[in-house]
């Protein structure tokens, strides 16, 4: 059997185990990187990039196919035409080159990658089935270090599998075509932000979730502009509805809502967009008998599991599943693995939502400073006041600010609209600056940007709001 | 709505200049007519500037401790009515002026944590909060301690990514570290503060806070009467070659006396101390001294002997040594002398000494009481050329007639200007001294 000995060996390729290795080799940690598929993991391949891809070419298309009624703006299209082939190539394009990037990125900084599944041995141990030679006998890797980060996956409805009709956000992210009708099930992130492309790219959509509104994971007042927005793009939408499953001739999905009627929805494709689940199965991590905390593994501010010098970032250990968080986990672990003191510490970690309009949520909403027992203040400044929003034709959303009472050290950031998520970098960086209302109100923001309602709810929050 | 300018007013005696040791007012501040404004100080009385107008402060013209000429601008308020200052001058004066302003307000502005934790500030109203705080201004001017806020248990210490990162780098928990920054964020600063103090007091080995090393400094700005004793000590020690001669007096018999008058008088009269006999010792003595009685002008040369003996009486007050002034001490009796001695004591204390009661003096006394201790070298009150230094009384064995008798002893230590004073007349001065106070009847009897 072939062997290998690290010091840091990693189990996953994607946003938290490429930086994890990136990190580590450049503080001359022999590091190797196992990923069975393309390195970038889900967030490169399919998740946050592909699907801001589609997006983006879907808003692209929809501004196209608007253009051929009457316009505001005075822009008059014949007609507008989508080659859906030719959006996933270009799509695909992106992600090879983002892909190719890390993998260039790993060669440069020296981490050994092995191209293969890792099954777990024991706690410095693991065998790899190469995927170039799936018959060879599997290459047994020892490491002092073993760092978990082999993400999450997506959850599927036990009464409809994934198969035929019913596909997951991966399949929905590389359409061959698109289809007549749509149901989405599941409206969160995943499912509304994939819902609107297929909206916009000419699907009948429908979107059904159990519970009673849309985004259960953000407050009403942040997705008031995205049900609007369903609404007018023609979404349908039932709240407080569950899926029963396919009916039997397996071209619509049964459906019973919260007076227990049961209904059918005729559907050419079922999405299945119920959340994801890290991913801890079918790779012997049971072996380890590590300290799980619910479905996730248990690790603690610096992530270390419950065994001696095994680690685990990333979705693995779950929620908040996000890259940023993941990349963040990695670069620490390596740095605690080479001798220096660090804790996983962040102050707040942006979540964003890339639907139409955009939704970005950073520290604490007032809800939940309500819930802290919190003495606050909050505020919000409307994008309707805002100069940049009006010449966007983005109007709808707004920027709000929740603050201590006593010392007006901001806790949290709350922003829905148009382009908002590139709002997050100016909202995490003041919380995690420890920044006061006067900080960010006496900060002077260019005009005419989106950036100005950030000022100007501070300044409300002050009661000197100037533009409103 | 005009502007109104109060300037410094003449004090008199020729005085050009003086300085400002305390604000009553702020910028902002509505004042009434004949509020004090301000203290200011000439050579040894504190002067109160009240306002003569009403209405509101625009700018002050000068920070605590600054020396100030007369007719200089000292306040600037809003008034009703038309003010006393003309506009082109109004421009003309507005420069410096808010240059004044910077370096008063500075020190006054709250902190911005102290402001915002004393405002509730609701939603609607927080504006308030950068006024709320109406710390007053800093009187002494050394207020620039930025105020560490003390974190409440479970309270998540506030600092940027990178001071987080330095201070694991460091091995220091920030919960530990005061934070001076806005709503108690912690610095760069306070971490490295922190990180040196724990790293010296490692290197002091010992933890027991009997033992700690202690490195903090205060900076006393020197500035007020505190200035004018230093000026004065200077001036004093720079231009005078003094020496000291100390003698120890027998006081048995005046101790006795005294015991009598005091059970005899004490209860109409008040009560005596050692001191007004003292006095009145220096009073005979410097009939036969004159040279000891005087005020010398280096610069010219000149000494004046003065006929009248103003004695001067050093006195601890709050603000420091003050040294009101007995005039003609040649004309009072031991009570009266006492009595004046307690009076100029009581107002140099509560700073109601006027200017002529704490200067003029031909000679002082210098008496700490029972704090005498055995030896002193006084200082001498620059331009006089003498100054009488009292030491502690007390019991002490003395040889008499062959006899070890418990007798009470006090030593006189006196310190003169030697330009003007040879030894021997001040030895001779001293011994004339001890002679009326150990026979007291001759202090009475000529």
């Amino acid at each position: 059997m072939d062997s290998h000995k690290t010091t840091l060996l990693i189990i996953g390729g994607g946003p938290g185990g490429y930086v994890a290795a990136i990190r580590a080799a450049q503080l001359g940690i022999p590091t190797t990187l196992v990923e069975g598929e393309q390195l970038g993991g889900t967030c490169l391949n399919i998740g946050c990039i592909p699907s801001k891809a589609l997006i983006h070419a879907a808003e692209a298309y929809h501004q196209a196919h608007h253009f051929m009624g009457d316009s505001t703006l005075g822009i008059h299209v014949e007609s507008a035409r989508i080659d859906i082939a030719q959006t996933v190539r270009w799509k695909d394009g992106i992600v090879a080159r983002l892909t190719g990037g890390v993998g260039a990125l790993l060669k440069k900084h020296g981490v050994h990658v092995v191209k293969g599944w890792a099954t777990i041995v024991d706690g410095k141990t693991v065998d790899v089935t190469t995927t170039a030679k799936p018959d060879a006998a599997p290459m047994r890797i020892h490491g002092e270090h073993l760092l978990l980060a082999t993400g999450s996956v997506e959850l599927g409805l036990p009464g409809m599998p994934f198969g035929g009709r019913v596909i997951s956000s991966t399949q929905a992210l590389s359409p061959d075509s698109i289809p007549k009708r749509l149901v989405v099930v599941g409206a969160g992130y995943i499912g509304l932000e994939l819902g609107l492309v297929y909206r916009k790219l000419g699907s009948d959509v429908t979107v059904v979730e159990a519970q009673d509104r849309i985004l259960p994971l953000y407050d009403e007042e942040l997705t008031k502009p995205v049900a609007a927005s369903l609404r007018k793009l023609g979404v349908q939408v039932h709240l407080g509805t569950k899926v029963q499953g396919l009916n039997p001739a397996g071209d619509a999905v049964r459906v019973v809502d919260g007076a227990g009627r049961e209904s059918e929805l005729a559907a050419d494709q079922v999405l299945v967009a119920i959340g994801r689940a890290p991913n801890t199965h079918g790779w012997g991590l049971e072996k380890l008998m590590l300290a799980m905390q619910g479905r996730a593994l248990q690790v603690d501010d610096q992530c270390r599991t419950s065994m001696r010098n095994v680690w685990a970032i990333g979705d693995l250990t779950g929620e908040p599943m996000l890259a940023h968080r993941a990349m963040a986990q990695g670069e620490m672990v390596a740095e605690i693995i080479s001798g220096k003191r660090r804790h996983f510490a962040p102050a707040a970690i942006a979540a964003v939502c890339f639907t139409d309009p955009e939704i970005v949520v950073v520290g604490q909403t007032p809800a939940e400073a309500t819930k802290a027992g919190l003495e606050f203040t909050t505020a919000q400044f409307p994008f309707a006041a805002n100069g940049r929003a009006m010449t966007l034709e983005a109007t709808d959303g707004f920027v709000r600010v929740v603050a201590r009472r006593d010392n007006h050290r901001i806790v949290g950031w709350q922003a829905v609209g148009a382009g908002v998520s590139e709002l997050s970098t100016a909202f995490s960086h003041s919380l995690e600056m420890g920044a006061t209302l006067e900080d960010v109100a006496h900060t002077i923001h260019a005009h005419p940007t989106l950036g100005e309602a950030v000022q100007e709810a501070a300044l409300r929050a002050l009661g000197h709001a100037l533009h409103i | 709505m005009g502007i109104h300018v109060i300037k410094m007013p003449d004090i008199g005696e020729g005085i050009a200049e003086v300085e400002l040791v305390a604000w009553h007012v702020k910028v902002g501040d509505v004042v009434a007519e004949d509020q004090i404004l301000a203290d200011v100080m000439t050579d040894k009385a504190t002067v109160e500037i009240p306002s003569s107008v009403a209405g509101k402060v625009l700018a002050l013209g000068g920070a605590v401790g600054q020396v100030m000429a007369v007719g200089s601008e000292v306040i600037r308020l809003e008034v009703e009515g038309a003010g006393n200052l003309k506009p082109e001058s109004a421009l003309a004066l507005a420069k410096p002026t808010q240059d004044a302003i910077k370096t008063v307000a500075n020190p006054a502005t709250p902190k911005p944590v102290k402001a915002v934790a004393a405002a509730p500030a609701p939603a609607a109203t927080p504006a308030a909060a950068p006024q709320a705080a109406p710390a007053r201004a800093n009187g002494n001017g050394n207020g620039k301690a930025p105020v560490a806020l003390v974190r409440a248990p479970g309270d998540k210490p506030i600092a940027s990514p990178a001071v987080r990162r330095q201070a694991w780098d460091l091995g220091i928990e920030l919960q530990f570290v005061p934070g001076t920054g806005a709503a108690g964020r912690i610095t760069h600063e306070d971490l490295q503060a922190y990180a040196q103090r724990a790293s010296q007091a490692q290197a002091g080995g010992s933890t027991d806070q009997r033992y700690v090393q202690r490195l903090d400094e205060e900076t006393v700005p020197v500035i007020g009467l505190r200035r004018k004793i230093a000026q004065k000590m200077q001036e004093s020690k720079r231009r005078i070659p003094h020496f000291t001669y100390v003698e120890e007096v027998d006081m048995t018999e005046l101790e006795a006396l005294r015991a009598r008058l005091n059970a005899q008088h004490g209860k109409t009269r008040g009560r005596l101390t050692v001191l007004p006999f003292i006095a009145r010792a220096v009073v005979l003595a410097v009939r036969a001294h004159p040279q000891v009685n005087a005020r010398y002008d280096d610069e010219a040369a000149v000494a004046t002997r003065y006929g009248a003996v103003h004695l001067g009486i050093a006195t601890q007050t709050e603000g420091g040594l003050m040294v009101p002034v007995v005039r003609h001490a040649e004309t009072l009796d031991l009570w009266a002398c006492a009595s004046e001695v307690v009076r100029l004591a009581e107002a140099a204390r509560s700073g109601k000494a006027a200017r002529d009661e704490l200067s003029g003096s031909t000679i002082t006394i210098t008496s700490l009481g029972t704090l005498g201790g055995i030896v002193t070298t006084p200082v001498i009150n620059h331009p006089e050329v003498a100054i009488v230094g009292v030491n502690r009384l007390v019991e002490r064995p003395m040889i008499r007639n062959g006899a070890v008798v418990a007798r009470q002893m006090m030593n006189l230590s006196s310190s003169f200007d030697h330009r003007v004073v040879d030894g021997m007349h001040a030895a001779e001065f001293v011994q004339l001294i001890r002679g009326y106070l150990e026979c007291p009847a001759t202090l009475f009897v000529e």
